[in-house]
């Protein structure tokens, strides 16, 4: 590896620390209430690929499907061709829109996504979007801390520029186990007060993990964003519960359609009801209020939630 | 070859409309239960209205929650899902999904699902009459219970016994019987749930399937086993509409499983489907209905059928002299 991180390098985190509690608030501008635009399905063309470490960055051209889009919302792709033995879309957080381009983020994971990550300019996929929930503004001025896990980091160069357009402090931590598997690093060092790194091998920033470096970073935060892998949110909803933070997860579950009719990517989370309902993460998030996200019970079927009981039923 | 003109003007020319039941639609592609939630999620991708009608989740007496994750696992040419019934229940339903589609002059094809035959009776009395339904789907087949025997499509005389109630519960409503490929003898369930008083027959539900993670070694989904689904079942499905039509020729069939494109949907309609349903193709495409459908109606003109009725069940005919059904020369 001789990719160099410089400015991720020494940063010092005492003045990290100082840096954002420092800022003054600035008012944000009132938050757009109009209704966002539903997704649409289009082919999209691919402008630019652009490699980022371990990862390929897709720049398309996707007529409609940027007006309303928002960090933290994400599009499908159908992936493999027509005659494809591969029949699910797989799912992309938007990373940047721009015109009628939007861009996504792709780790060649398994064959779906391998396939997507060996197309290349000229290529034409077929794209819905924009899905989902976006990352909600945080109250004015409120000073926000981005953590992220590997290509985790993909919403949070959009989010960092309306956060910074609209006069709060931001911070980030982008972990990952190697430095070819950090994503953003770049274009966030000049939208962030503070930008920390850490790597488990380190081979890039401080090693360890991003949980490692939230004790110095969180008595600065008022609100947390974190995207990554889910024992990742966990530990991060965990940290920023026990300041007392409002911290919003955006979740990666296994999905089939992306559009909240299949009901595969369900999770726990308690309404304000104080019901518990397994929430489908396509339509009901990804982003979910980590406090409402019963982490400990994903994978499980809990008592309490709304309809157990009636899986209990036998005749 | 015809030219991209004179075939749009054949495909303007094919009546597409055929019966479900007793009950006339435009159009012969529906979406399949449990693949379309009820409908309000593809609004905007498809004009619903256009489809003969959309068949909603499997509802039953009370809120579910389903199973817990993980529930599908991807498949060669398919996929393997768990999902337990997850629904708001038939209270839910009457207030929330069926309205939506009423309102918006939506065909419901209303699919129900429960434990006890007394439960598949109460549900069809609490859809009497409701309004934006056009029929019954009875899902006797759901593989994901509690338990194998709890699969009244496995048992004709059970199978006979939830119809036989339906009926009894709502005397006028086309009501088919959605039956599993996991049997011995798929014609005699057919026929038993016919003799129950069904009035077309469902077919297929998923084949019970099984994945195994092998950095765990322990089964993929939360539940064991789940339904498979997708283009990796699809013989299997015509196979099953072959031999009951063969069995039933007069009963009406909607015939799914895997189907894709207006090629496969025409394969299940020469075999004996008078409807498709499309059910995994649009978790891949959600447009996938619509797109079906007007191959279809394309394949049908360049075959030479001006009605789509008149296809139904042309691979069971012998080979001879038109009969002036369809196809021309």
């Amino acid at each position: 590896m001789s990719r160099t991180w410089g400015f991720t390098q020494a940063v010092d985190l005492a003045e990290a620390h100082d840096q954002m509690t420092a800022m003054m608030p600035i008012p944000l501008p009132p938050v757009p209430t109009t209704q966002r635009a539903g997704p649409v399905q289009v082919r999209a063309t691919i402008m630019k690929v652009r490699t980022a470490g371990a990862y390929r960055e897709f720049t398309v051209h996707a007529p409609g499907v940027v007006p309303g889009a928002q960090p933290g919302q994400f599009v499908t792709l159908g992936v493999g061709g027509e005659s494809s033995a591969l029949l699910l879309r797989r799912a992309f957080a938007l990373s940047g829109v721009d015109g009628d381009a939007v861009s996504v983020v792709v780790a060649a994971h398994g064959a779906g996504t391998r396939w997507v990550f060996e197309r290349g300019p000229g290529d034409v996929l077929d794209l819905v979007g924009p899905l989902g929930r976006p990352f909600p503004a945080p109250s004015p001025g409120a000073a926000a801390l981005l953590v992220a896990g590997g290509y985790g980091a993909a919403p949070f160069v959009g989010l960092a520029q309306r956060l910074t357009a609209a006069g709060h402090p931001v911070a980030a931590v982008l972990g990952a186990s190697t430095a070819e598997r950090l994503y953003a690093a770049q274009e966030l060092a000049p939208l962030t007060q503070v930008l920390v790194v850490t790597t488990e091998d380190g081979s890039a920033g401080r090693t360890g993990r991003v949980t490692d470096v939230l004790p110095d970073l969180l008595p600065g935060a008022s609100v947390v964003y974190a995207c990554g892998p889910m024992p990742m949110l966990r530990a991060v909803a965990a940290q920023a519960a026990a300041r007392g933070l409002r911290c919003h997860v955006s979740v990666e579950e296994a999905m089939a359609c992306g559009i909240g009719v299949c009901m595969t990517c369900v999770l726990p989370v308690v309404g304000a009801d104080g019901t518990s309902r397994f929430l489908r993460s396509c339509v009901d998030g990804p982003v979910f209020d980590a406090a409402s996200v019963r982490f400990d019970d994903i994978g499980r079927l809990p008592d309490d939630v709304q309809g157990a009981s009636a899986m209990l039923t036998t005749r | 070859m015809p030219t991209a003109d004179s075939r749009l003007g054949a495909v303007l020319d094919v009546d597409m409309r055929t019966r479900l039941g007793g009950t006339t639609i435009p159009s012969p592609v529906l979406t399949a239960s449990g693949c379309a939630a009820a409908g309000r999620e593809l609004d905007p991708f498809l004009d619903l209205t256009a489809l003969g009608a959309v068949v909603t989740k499997s509802v039953q007496l009370r809120a579910r929650s389903g199973r817990p994750t993980p529930r599908m696992a991807e498949t060669p040419s398919g996929m393997l899902n768990s999902i337990g019934l997850q629904g708001p229940g038939i209270v839910g339903f009457l207030n929330e999904d069926l309205p939506w589609l009423a309102a918006r002059g939506v065909r419901a094809m209303v699919s129900i699902a429960g434990g006890a035959v007394e439960e598949y009776a109460e549900l069809a009395s609490r859809l009497r009459g409701a309004c934006g339904m056009v029929a019954l789907e009875v899902n006797i087949s759901c593989p994901n219970v509690e338990s194998r025997g709890e699969v009244f499509a496995c048992d004709p005389a059970a199978a006979h016994a939830v119809l036989a109630a339906v009926r009894t519960a709502d005397p006028g409503v086309p009501v088919y019987a959605k039956l599993s490929p996991d049997v011995t003898d798929i014609a005699s369930v057919a026929t038993a749930c016919v003799d129950g008083g069904a009035d077309g027959i469902s077919a297929i539900n998923t084949l019970l399937g099984l994945v195994i993670d092998t950095d765990t070694l322990r089964p993929v989904l939360s539940a064991v086993t789940g339904g498979l689904s997708g283009p990796a079942i699809r013989p299997v499905a015509l196979r099953c509409v072959w031999q009951i039509h063969r069995a039933l020729p007069e009963t009406p069939i909607l015939g799914m499983g895997g189907i894709t494109n207006g090629a496969e949907a025409l394969q299940f309609v020469v075999a004996g489907a008078s409807a498709v349903s499309v059910g995994t193709a649009v978790f891949g495409n959600p447009s996938a209905p619509e797109r079906i459908s007007r191959e279809l109606a394309e394949l049908l003109a360049r075959n030479g059928f001006a009605r789509f009725s008149d296809a139904i069940g042309f691979a069971h005919r012998s080979a001879g002299p038109t009969d002036g059904h369809g196809p021309g020369t």
